[in-house]
């Protein structure tokens, strides 16, 4: 979306989608390819979890393309979830899965997601697992019983120490996600997603509408072209004060 | 009602940082729509220089949360204390600032209260006790969402982008008061085991400068002018998110809305063309000028004033420019 306007729907309640494409979110990428490298070093395997309506599944197979062996979709109506009804639903489906499968070693997260930006459904999530957290992670080692996770903070550095099982939700820049092999996209689109369905619950947060703001800059002022308008950026530069 | 607002706020050595400075302007107008009192939560003491910053944004009253067990940052612990210190003072809205720490300790507090956390918010006033009308981002400011959140307490962050720094009308003298949380071991599970300063040089969500290159750069080497003149500038470089996926500059310097969001009185912007998500990382510029090679570029349309034309050529010239202008005033 390069300098893209988001359309709200005429009733004012939801972003208008017809026009629009999906996709994984920065995030959620680099935790689903960060899950996938620790397997390709320390053995085990990666499920991936959505929550969403069911063009979600795609999503499902864009993070199976990248490795990801077992897919999850707690499947929506379209109906919004907030961040507690979805945390809900993820740790009942990560009970039912843990009691076939075993405890998940490693439970990622993206740090927000970009529409909604709540940071917090990871969050939600460990405390209902009574699991230890930390968010923003942009670094991570990881052994058989215990985590090393690292963050920027302030333009230092921030590292955590952690048994697992652990939760953690990871943003962008932890890694550079791989392009989907072919035989990767291959086997996605023969993998077999198993699904829930979530209740969902009333919220606390009772939406009243959705709107876009006004852009305040409409245009700029040319000050040149080329080397031509150095004397005229000087000028502006010695006016803003930044010039010592 | 006459109940409390409670905002944390956090500092960065004796000063308050500039998005605590935008959460205590939010929480004051909370207050003041409901004849509440603002109290300023703070984990450590309260220094000098802090007690008349909150002074001066009007807060009524102010606590230094302080025990042994706080020693380093640990997540569970610092929401513990401030849901204690609601109880304590009876406040019930609590607010930080939309930050990493702000948003993931209100996140924490949500959770251990199974109450809502709106993030992001960038008006708000309250209806009643059970009620706050708010306003907040979605898609990082492109977008708005007017709603009613009704929970007690009502837990919000505050937009770092959409709120300004606004000293009070009328300065209050904050009283201060010491605040011993009770904390158990479960709490500190989770802390910063092990703390690296940061290097050297100005951080790019402090600079007042910032100097953004993006793949219009079109190397790692193209860079070394746009380093320079931050350098004149006292600025630091940031860039778009193509230029750290390329390799070409590490990943914390990406200005974005999955990087840094960046607040400078100046932001010179070259080589980039203005995706959405990098426009979400600099709406808080408070001037924009941009270079760019094409006149229809989204960030020529975003920006205060714009030079057409190739950066490498452009800035070049404007770091010998300012570099003559140095050596005449001497």
């Amino acid at each position: 979306m390069v300098g893209a306007r988001i359309v709200v729907t005429p009733d004012g309640q939801e972003v208008d989608t017809k026009q629009l494409g999906f996709t994984v979110s920065p995030h959620e990428e680099c935790a689903v390819e960060e899950a996938v490298r620790i397997v390709e070093r320390v053995g085990g395997s990666v499920s991936v979890l959505t929550l969403g309506p069911s063009e979600a599944s795609e999503q499902l197979r864009d993070a199976a393309a990248l490795g990801a062996t077992h897919l999850v979709h707690l499947k929506t109506d379209g109906r919004e979830f907030d961040p507690i009804a979805t945390s809900h639903a993820i740790v009942d489906a990560v009970q039912q899965l843990e009691s076939d499968r075993g405890t998940y070693d490693l439970i990622l997260f993206g740090n927000e997601a970009p529409d909604t930006g709540d940071y917090q459904v990871g969050i939600r999530v460990a405390h209902r697992l009574h699991r230890p957290c930390v968010a923003g992670i942009k670094n991570l080692e990881v052994s058989e019983t215990s985590a090393r996770a690292r963050r920027e903070f302030r333009g230092g550095d921030e590292l955590f120490e952690l048994e697992l099982p652990c939760v953690l939700s990871v943003k962008e820049g932890i890694n550079l996600p791989r392009y989907p092999s072919l035989p990767g996209r291959m086997r996605a689109k023969k993998a077999v997603i198993e699904e829930f369905e979530p209740s969902a619950h009333a919220s606390a947060v009772v939406k009243e509408g959705l709107r876009v703001p006004r852009v305040t800059r409409e245009r700029a002022e040319i000050l040149g072209t080329g080397v031509d308008a150095v004397p005229a950026l000087l000028a502006l530069l010695e006016e803003i004060g930044v010039l010592s | 009602m006459s109940s409390s607002v409670l905002c944390l706020i956090e500092t960065d050595g004796d000063a308050v940082i500039e998005a605590s400075l935008r959460a205590l302007s939010f929480a004051k107008s909370l207050a003041r729509s409901s004849n509440a009192r603002l109290i300023a939560a703070h984990v450590g003491e309260i220094s000098g220089t802090t007690l008349a910053t909150l002074g001066s944004f009007g807060v009524d009253d102010a606590y230094a949360i302080t025990s042994t067990r706080l020693s380093s940052y640990a997540p569970v612990a610092w929401a513990q204390s401030l849901r204690q210190l609601l109880e304590t003072c009876g406040a019930t809205t609590l607010l930080a600032a939309g930050s990493d720490r702000g948003n993931e300790v209100m996140a924490h507090v949500g959770a251990l209260s199974d109450q809502p956390m709106v993030a992001n918010c960038f008006g708000a006033t309250r209806v009643d006790d059970e009620t706050v009308r708010l306003s907040r981002q979605r898609w990082a400011g492109s977008l708005i969402e007017d709603a009613l959140l009704r929970a007690s307490p009502s837990l919000m962050t505050v937009a770092f982008d959409g709120v300004s720094s606004e000293r009070a009308e009328q300065p209050t003298t904050t009283h201060v008061s010491a605040f011993e949380p009770d904390l158990d071991e479960s709490d500190l599970v989770t802390h910063v085991a092990q703390w690296t300063g940061r290097s050297a040089g100005i951080s790019l969500a402090d600079a007042r400068v910032v100097v953004g290159g993006g793949r219009g750069v079109g190397s790692a080497e193209g860079f070394a002018a746009l380093d320079e003149l931050a350098d004149l500038l006292g600025g630091a470089v940031g860039v778009s998110r193509a230029v750290t996926s390329l390799g070409w500059r590490p990943h914390n310097q990406q200005v974005g809305q999955t990087g840094t969001r960046i607040a400078p009185d100046l932001y010179l912007v070259s080589g980039i063309s203005g995706a959405t998500q990098h426009l979400a990382g600099c709406q808080s510029a408070k001037r924009v000028v941009a270079i760019n090679t094409d006149p229809d570029a989204p960030i020529i349309s975003r920006a205060d004033y714009a030079v057409i034309g190739d950066l490498n050529v452009i800035i070049p010239a404007l770091v010998a420019a300012i570099r003559e202008r140095g050596s005449l005033t001497k």
